[in-house]
């Protein structure tokens, strides 16, 4: 059977979710393999959210908020980028992909750009094995 | 004539653990009498020469109270963790090991075949050219030698059997192990089945006397040895890391008081499901700079992250082992 890789997406509310929401109503067509979850801010998405999407299968993970400078908080887009590079480097640590974990900037007019980074997400990881984390990680009794 | 209240069975174990939990319980000093008063010690491998026949032979639910240390590591650990469940009505997974995998627990950066291969070959005082490795059984001329099983997986206590009560540290400040022992003994009202006792509930920071200035700016990440600190700010804004935000009360602050970071033995409060990721959050929080290459130099200051951020509760975490 066809790998089709899942992915779950933080996208947050003020740009990144407003461009996906671009993205279909302007009727582009992209992968169906996402799942999105809108949070309010990129800089809400706990790492925890993150390990907890692939502890429970999820083969890629999408976050997405608005571009530097353009935070409706300010600051929160950095704390995600600071928090997603130091994920990185835990990931690798523990023997797990890192590519797996994707970070991009995308404001409320690129519903063009999302269509793009799932499609080429999607691509990326469909070349990948399946994730075992989650048979790795079960306690065996 | 007045009768007397019967007395408490208590027996403590180990399973792969240091002994520094038993010397805990040890540290009980004076008021050995009044445990001793109170409770008859059944089964204790450090101090008393009760066999593990002689536990086989009890009747279910015989022992009031067991505090089990230690993580569980090979079958022997397994098999007497299930032993002692069924034995006794209040199984305490007691110290760091039994609640969250403990040190021991970073063995699941590694697997099996790895730690066999360094100890047994690789280390540097090891000569073994026949690259003998040990056997969980092995025919003899006059039977069959077994010693226990050794796992490739860590686990904490609460991952093979059902535990009643975890109480966090390493060691368990022995002050909360005699709170919860009077507790047990007068008959006090007992939290329900499952809960964290002899520790508090919040983070160590909202405990911490040293200063926190909001100046959050850290440019670069210390290990202890290379700094001294000022004794008196933040270890996190010093650029040390501290697991302080991570960690539970209940210890009363211990290594901070001493000018040391806090390593986060106690575990995660309540509301904290994984240490590491609350750590990463908080580590991301601390710094101010914003350029992903900027950024990705300060964090390579961080030698060890998961080592660090694990240290006590690799095998309860999101991501429980290394992949392999």
């Amino acid at each position: 059977m066809e790998f089709k890789p899942q992915i779950i997406a933080f996208l947050c509310k003020w740009c990144s979710y407003t461009g996906a929401d671009l993205a279909g109503t302007s009727r582009i067509e992209y992968k169906p393999n996402v799942r999105i979850i809108r949070v309010l801010c990129s800089g809400r998405i706990d790492p925890t959210f993150v390990l907890q999407a692939f502890r429970q299968g999820a083969d890629g993970v999408l976050l997405c908020g608005c571009h530097p400078g353009d935070c409706h908080y300010q600051e929160g887009n950095y704390r995600c980028l600071r928090r997603f590079l130091l994920l990185q480097n835990y990931l690798e640590q523990m023997g797990f992909e890192k590519e797996r974990l994707k970070l991009e900037w995308i404001s409320a007019s690129e519903g063009k750009q999302f269509a793009e980074l799932v499609n080429s997400f999607t691509e990326t990881l469909s070349e990948m094995e399946p994730s075992k984390i989650k048979n790795i990680m079960e306690v065996l009794h | 004539m007045e009768t007397k209240k019967p007395k408490l069975k208590l027996a403590v174990y180990w399973g792969a653990a240091c002994g520094g939990c038993c010397v805990s319980v040890l540290d009980v000093h004076e008021k050995l009498f009044t445990v001793v008063e109170n409770a008859d010690l059944v089964f204790w491998p450090i101090a008393l020469d009760t066999k593990y026949k002689d536990i086989e032979a009890m009747p279910d639910n015989f022992i009031d109270v067991t505090l089990f240390n230690g993580a569980v590591r090979n079958s022997e650990n397994e098999h007497i963790a299930k032993l002692l469940r069924q034995k006794t009505k209040i199984l305490v997974a007691y110290g760091s090991c039994a609640h969250l995998g403990g040190i021991p627990g970073l063995a699941n950066f590694s697997t099996k075949k790895e730690i066999f291969e360094r100890i047994y070959e690789q280390s540097e005082s090891t000569i073994n050219p026949e690259k003998t490795k040990p056997q969980s059984r092995f025919t003899v001329a006059e039977g069959v030698l077994e010693i226990p099983e050794f796992y490739n997986d860590v686990r904490s206590l609460g991952q093979v059997v059902d535990v009643d009560y975890f109480l966090p540290g390493c060691p368990p400040q022995t002050e909360r192990l005699v709170e919860v022992f009077l507790a047990i003994v007068t008959g006090a009202e007992l939290p329900p089945k499952g809960s964290v006792v002899g520790a508090g509930t919040k983070s160590q920071c909202d405990e911490c006397i040293r200063k926190k200035t909001e100046n959050k700016q850290i440019t670069k990440f210390y290990r202890p040895w290379e700094i001294v600190d000022d004794d008196e700010t933040c270890f996190m804004e010093q650029g040390i890391i501290c697991m302080g935000p991570a960690t539970r009360t209940g210890c009363g602050n211990r290594c901070i008081l001493g000018n040391a970071p806090c390593r986060g033995c106690y575990g995660p409060p309540d509301d904290i499901k994984d240490s590491g990721a609350k750590m990463m959050s908080a580590i991301a929080s601390n710094l101010i700079e914003k350029d992903p290459q900027e950024i990705n130099k300060i964090l390579n200051d961080l030698v060890d992250p998961a080592g660090t951020f694990y240290r006590f509760s690799l095998p309860n975490a999101i991501f429980r082992r290394k992949l392999v």
